[in-house]
């Protein structure tokens, strides 16, 4: 038995990083091994076929470094005052000749691929006919919805909807500083610079929510700058967005206190559509509940999670612009019930 | 027709006369004590000074990562605010990218370039001298703020608006500004000494097909570093000026904000290349003493090695692939990025054909630079990746890319690095280090090395971003990143081994005689270590392997070591034309001077003063520099610089 473990036990760490590897690389929501659009599928099967070049020539220059130290018996250290044996000036060019000769068949064939990709990502299959304008802000999307007719123009914040199977032209603008707008499941990286503006396209070849990140450094809070695509049949689309043009319904009771409390005390930075609630500091709330996730993708929304970020925002996102409003518990209790109504 | 000093015809004597050692010995022996210290110009001390302070900040800078290691080890984890964070990885990339990774090459350089060239010290010893006190000025000044809490905390690229007084308002960016202006003038004046010392002083003989591999790694990335350190000596300055003057070069509306990004990838990009060949020249050199052959394909190697540095110049926009540039234009950057691979292959195949057509001597160098073809293998495969703009859209910003710099700067330099510690160690104290220690080094440090970085490419595969503080569970990384944490902390230990192996063998090492791995460069002509004026006489070269010639099959013995020019008429060095190496001048090298110290810190002074906006101070800095140039340049009588030397 003893042997046998010994002998395998250099073994059991590689298996064991395969095992894991498989079902990781499954459940890891921002992967591009894997992906559900046309731009991230074009890119995917040369990320592949680079990964295997790679590793096929770590494999040869490894195996070759290996054999080349093992395959004549190893000299002593040399003692002093009696020179060793020098092999021959010059030879051995042949190595240059065929390594670099097939390395470059392959660098060229790589470049030839890239711009075939490149080529074919360069521009949506079709025209687009949702047009969304993203702004960063430290460390929040602000997500604003644009049609020919002004008046079906809304803004969101931090969750973006889209209608499968059909491409999405983006423009992004750099709100503050630089980040990056990233939903690998769906397509790569592109900065959002302030001074400037970007465009990309992207679309899901299926139904999900899809995770997105910023992906350029952009202060204390980069790595709790997340967002979410939904990705809706065309008709559950049009539904939503129907719905997000509609004010939310004037609220009663204790919601209206609510309502009146949240002007005073949240209405400077955000807004709500049909109120007097106007500030553009901080993301819009005009249909907060309908979203999954509370300050950028950190907390699920829910009223539990909304109360615990609206009392401590410092606490759970330090440094997040939002400061802790100083609500009594009845105040508190008051928002909350209005917010809640912002289906 | 008179002779003048300069051109004179030296006498032909035997080296090993005891009374032309003593009589040199007196010429370029420095003086003792304090002052001896602070005014030395010797190319030896400076070079382990060099070498010593790089290390000190390899274990400072790795110190830093050891702590944010533990914080990414398990999701969610608060051990360090975010703040504390963000100082500690961008003081840990400013350390290791700027104030270890090349200042230990330099020093590398300064130390060896003289022995292998077959001359006394460098062109411009003051100016070495200069180089080495501001980049220690620089140093401190850096992490005097991080000391108080004032780290740079924008990453080492320090991208704006983020690095601009509207989002980061203290005084870190304006010490990181500055501290690199500083460092840049360190990087600058090393790298005119390292040109000229190329040009001028190889000795006899040293043609430029002869010249050893070490030096031809160093020069190209000093020939490069007067071109790409302007660029971000400018744009640090231009960025200090938008936080204190209220210049727009960076504002997004008035300024450009890309341009921050061009003008530091331009630096940034030739800067990955600078701090890797001079150690790819280590292993050139080096990895053929313990196959026991010469390199194979030196030409191709060395010209390589240029074509690699004169591309890096043409790949920068690779960094910026998602800022919405061109495709079009992008698309060519890709393309060349690709191509730069052909240069690096003619190393790979170089040594692997190296290695297999030689025997093997299992010394800890050679497992170190045999360690690093592999690495430098990989190193290299990542980099390619990276450099397919489609590909790049998902890789960039994750950690791929951490994993890829790290095998890029520990693969290819610590570890060569610490391979050529081995192998010069005994030259500079005259004692070997110990073996077996050595071996315990390598296995811990590769293996750790591998172990803890390794993953990181899978953990950005899986999408991770870099820079984050702290990442929620769920991700798909947790394993990886506690894997990653213990093999970092495995190559720590690694590394402290090293240091170890250093101290003990500094104690009581074995002696180690002038040629311990009969290897065939001039530095092991000369004692170990070496006495101050390095060679008695100046040899004269009749190949590139002076010290095998004779046993090489083919090669006959036609170097001579033993006799030489005889200069001692004063500091003396012969100087040699650019190409063919014939002596045509007798250069005079200064004395020991407290100028340089004295002139760094003028300038240092002057940086302090426009940190703290106490402008008597930066006035009086000025003042003090341009009083310390008079001095350094008033013409001196020994140099020659009042009248023509006699012709004694």
């Amino acid at each position: 038995m003893r042997p046998l473990r010994a002998r395998y036990g250099l073994y059991a760490p590689a298996m064991a990083g395969l095992l894991f590897a498989g079902p990781a690389f499954a459940q890891a929501p921002l992967t591009y091994l894997t992906s559900n659009g046309p731009n991230a599928d074009a890119i995917r099967p040369l990320t592949w076929a680079l990964i295997a070049v790679s590793v096929i020539v770590c494999l040869i220059i490894g195996g070759l470094v290996l054999a080349g130290v093992f395959r004549r018996p190893g000299l002593a250290l040399p003692e002093p005052g009696s020179p060793m044996e020098v092999g021959p000036e010059g030879g051995g060019l042949s190595w240059l000749w065929i390594g670099v000769g097939l390395s470059s068949v392959v660098l060229v064939a790589s470049i030839v691929w890239t711009v075939a990709v490149l080529a074919h990502i360069a521009r949506p299959p079709a025209k687009p006919d949702t047009h969304i304008e993203v702004t960063a802000h430290q460390w929040w999307w602000q997500v604003n919805y644009v049609a020919d007719d002004p008046a079906l123009d809304f803004e969101t914040a931090n969750e973006i909807h889209i209608p499968v199977g059909r491409p999405v032209a983006f423009k992004l603008i750099g709100g503050d500083v630089i980040h990056s707008f990233w939903v690998p499941q769906l397509a790569g990286k592109t900065d959002l610079i302030p001074g400037q503006t970007n465009e990309m396209w992207l679309e899901a070849s299926k139904p999900g929510v899809y995770r997105g990140q910023c992906a350029e450094y952009c202060g204390i809070e980069h790595a709790h700058m997340a967002f979410v695509v939904v990705a809706q049949s065309p008709e559950d689309f049009a539904r939503w967005r129907a719905h997000q043009l509609q004010a939310p319904p004037a609220p009663t009771g204790q919601a209206a206190r609510g309502a009146e409390e949240f002007q005073m005390h949240c209405g400077g930075c955000h807004s709500v559509s049909g109120t007097q609630s106007g500030g553009d500091l901080g993301p819009n709330l005009s249909h907060l509940m309908q979203r999954r996730t509370l300050a950028a993708g950190m907390l699920p929304n829910d009223a539990a999670h909304l109360a615990q970020w609206i009392s401590d925002p410092q606490n759970i996102k330090p440094g997040v612009n939002m400061q802790d409003p100083k609500l009594s518990r009845a105040e508190l209790s008051d928002v909350l019930t209005y917010l809640v109504t912002l289906q | 027709m008179s002779v003048s000093g300069y051109e004179r015809a030296p006498a032909i004597a035997d080296g090993s006369r005891p009374e032309l050692r003593r009589h040199l010995e007196l010429l370029w022996e420095g003086e003792g004590g304090f002052i001896g210290w602070l005014s030395t110009v010797d190319h030896k001390k400076i070079g382990i000074r060099y070498i010593v302070t790089a290390f000190a900040f390899l274990v400072i800078g790795g110190l830093e990562a050891l702590i944010f290691r533990i914080q990414l080890a398990w999701p969610n984890t608060h051990l360090l605010t975010p703040e504390q964070y963000d100082q500690l990885f961008s003081t840990h990339g400013m350390t290791m990218i700027f104030l270890y990774a090349f200042p230990v090459l330099t020093g590398f350089s300064v130390y060896v370039w003289p022995l292998v060239i077959g001359a006394r010290d460098l062109a411009l010893p003051r100016l070495n001298a200069l180089s080495y006190w501001l980049y220690l000025a620089a140093g401190i000044f850096m992490y005097a703020a991080f000391l108080v809490g004032f780290g740079p905390n924008d990453g080492w690229f320090n991208y704006v608006p983020y690095a601009s007084r509207d989002y980061n308002g203290g005084p870190n960016m304006d010490v990181y500004a500055l501290g690199m202006v500083l460092l840049g003038i360190s990087t600058t004046t090393g790298a005119v000494n390292f040109v000229v010392t190329f040009l001028r002083l190889r000795c006899p003989g040293m043609s430029i097909n002869r010249v050893p591999m070490v030096t031809w790694g160093t020069v190209t990335a000093n020939a490069a570093n007067i071109f790409a350190v302007p660029a971000v000596s400018l744009a640090f300055f231009e960025l200090w000026c938008d936080r204190n003057a209220g210049t727009h070069f960076f504002t997004p509306h008035e300024g450009q904000v890309l341009l921050w990004q061009h003008l530091f990838w331009m630096f940034a990009h030739p800067w990955v290349y600078v701090i890797v060949l001079p150690a790819m020249g280590m292993v050139s050199e080096a990895l053929p003493v313990f196959t026991r052959r010469p390199l194979v394909g030196y030409a191709a190697v060395a010209l390589g090695t240029i074509a690699t540095m004169v591309l890096g110049f043409g790949v920068w926009v690779h960094h910026m692939f998602a800022t919405g540039l061109p495709p079009i234009s992008m698309s060519f950057f890709s393309a060349a990025s690709i191509i730069i691979v052909i240069p690096s292959a003619v190393a790979v195949f170089a040594w692997v054909a190296t290695i297999w057509l030689g025997r093997p001597v299992f010394a800890t160098t050679f497992l170190f630079f045999a360690g690093f073809v592999f690495l430098f293998t990989l190193a290299g495969v990542s980099g390619y990746m990276t450099a397919s703009l489609p590909v790049d859209w998902q890789l960039t910003d994750t950690y791929f890319v951490v994993a890829h710099i790290h095998y890029v700067l520990i693969g290819i330099n610590v570890f060569p690095v610490i391979g050529a510690t081995y192998y010069w160690f005994p030259k500079m104290t005259g004692k070997l280090m110990d073996e077996r220690l050595g071996r315990w080094n390598f296995w811990t440090m590769f293996l750790g090395f591998n172990l803890g970085f390794f993953p990181m490419h899978i953990t950005g595969l899986l999408g991770m971003p870099r820079r984050i503080y702290t990442y929620a569970d769920g991700m798909g990384w947790d394993w990886l990143n506690l894997i990653t944490t213990l093999g970092s902390f495995v190559f720590a230990a690694g590394v402290l081994l090293f240091f170890i192996n250093v101290v003990i063998s500094y104690r009581r090492g074995r002696a180690a005689g002038d040629n311990p791995w009969d290897a065939p460069s001039l530095e092991w002509s000369t004692s170990s270590p070496p006495p101050p004026y390095n060679f008695a006489v100046i040899p004269t070269v009749a190949s590139r392997y002076p010290l095998w010639e004779g046993r090489m099959p083919g090669s006959s013995r036609q170097t001579i070591t033993q006799s030489g020019l005889v200069l001692d008429h004063g500091k003396e060095q012969i100087g040699t034309g650019p190409l063919d190496a014939q002596a045509d001048i007798i250069l005079k090298t200064p004395e020991d001077t407290l100028v340089p110290l004295i002139l760094c810190l003028a300038v240092t002074a002057f940086f302090v003063g426009l940190l703290l906006h106490w402008w008597w101070l930066g006035i009086a800095g000025l003042a003090a520099t341009g009083l310390s140039l008079v001095w350094w340049h008033w013409p001196r009588e020994e140099l020659g610089e009042t009248a023509e030397p006699e012709n004694a």
